[in-house]
């Protein structure tokens, strides 16, 4: 590959190659302050998908050392999203050492909030609030269950906020934001480097107290959920579960054995922030 | 006709974890799991005994747990030794 970045994120070190400049001169923006690691588990590799695509109308296709072969490539335009949706990929086809969540997870005082549900229920954007308000940001995409410890190890790569959440940040720092990446596939994204204290201190695991299946556009209410149905729920929120085996099942059985669940119903993402620090609080 | 024999797999080639209601079972012979509700554990724990048709189960059954309703017993314990067939965690002999 013509250009190459090293980023960390918590335990993981990815390689991300690229045929153009502009997609890593992103990254490095992105991720400032990111440690680099000596030796990459996984490499993102932004080809373009004939030599000539290179130059003209560029279209970006995302390899690495996992593939979905039928990805359809993106513009060049949306780069910084093909690196950021290849280090995803990678994740979720290649991660064997931890029990992948598809969940955003926070932290205070050592106790962990694991949120997790389908794609719009809002988990990352609560998870990216909370991490402006007083907790720490564990990650908004995946959660990594050490299945020997049942400890979180923070993955906080950057966040990903996603049409009517891009306005919420508006008071942030400027420099954490990415470029607004308007038309992409999911609509309109712009990314988010966590703050300074989720950065430095992406190894410090935590333990998780608390199961959240929030759900947005809805009555506020919440509800608990029974431990069957969470496992059942959880196991489909696992990209690797089926993979891991009986080292899966065992700290996928722990994690719902050990921490109350509940779903919870919001109508906007204030009072969403309101309900899940009171019942963290309740809980405590 | 002579009645069905069931067999299970030995209790070590499964997991066996308790949560509120229903019990998960990692079956390590297959890599699934199971989500099941009672009484599919206490069937698989009478078949460690061994083989056995379906009146010597219950008779198994009856001497370990107390049970409360006999009626339709025989056709309930069919109907999950049935589910327990399909599931892969009991088969005949």
């Amino acid at each position: 590959m013509r250009h190459e970045r090293r980023i960390q994120v918590g335990p993981v070190g990815f390689r991300i190659g690229s045929d153009w400049a502009a997609p890593l001169a992103a990254l490095d923006r992105l991720y400032a302050g990111y440690p680099e690691p000596a030796i990459a588990d996984f490499t993102v590799r932004l080809e373009a998908p004939r030599p000539w695509r290179r130059w003209l109308r560029p279209k970006v296709h995302i390899g690495g050392d996992y593939m979905l072969p039928d990805a359809a490539p993106l513009s060049l335009a949306h780069g910084l999203l093909a690196a950021e949706m290849g280090m995803n990929l990678q994740m979720a086809l290649g991660q064997r050492r931890y029990l992948l969540l598809h969940a955003s997870g926070v932290e205070k005082g050592g106790r962990a909030l694991l949120m997790t549900g389908l794609s719009g229920a809002g988990k990352s954007t609560l998870a990216a609030l909370l991490g402006e308000c007083g907790w720490r940001l564990l990650g908004d995409e995946f959660a990594l269950v050490d299945c020997d410890s049942g400890a979180l190890h923070p993955f906080p790569r950057a966040v990903s906020l996603k049409n009517a959440a891009v306005d919420l940040f508006d008071d942030v720092d400027p420099g954490r934001l990415g470029p607004l990446l308007a038309d992409t596939p999911k609509g309109t994204i712009r990314h988010l480097r966590p703050n300074d204290d989720a950065i430095a201190r992406m190894e410090e695991t935590a333990m998780p107290a608390l199961l959240l299946f929030p759900r947005f556009g809805h009555a506020a209410e919440i509800r608990e959920v029974g431990q069957g149905e969470a496992f059942v729920r959880l196991t489909q929120a696992s990209t690797n579960y089926v993979a891991l085996e009986e080292r899966g099942f065992e700290a996928l059985a722990r994690l719902i054995r050990t921490v109350p669940v509940r779903a919870v119903d919001y109508p906007d993402t204030e009072s969403a922030v309101e309900a899940v620090e009171r019942l963290c609080e309740d809980l405590a | 006709m002579t009645a069905a024999i069931y067999i299970a797999d030995p209790p070590d080639t499964r997991r066996l974890i308790a949560l509120d209601g229903v019990a998960l079972i990692f079956h390590r012979l297959s890599g699934q799991t199971h989500i099941v509700a009672p009484p599919a554990p206490e069937i698989l724990d009478a078949l460690g005994e061994g083989e056995a048709d379906a009146e010597t189960l219950l008779a198994r059954l009856r001497r370990d747990h107390e049970i409360a309703d006999e009626e339709g017993l025989s056709e309930a314990l069919d109907a999950r030794l049935a589910e327990l067939e399909a599931a892969g965690l009991v088969r005949r002999a």
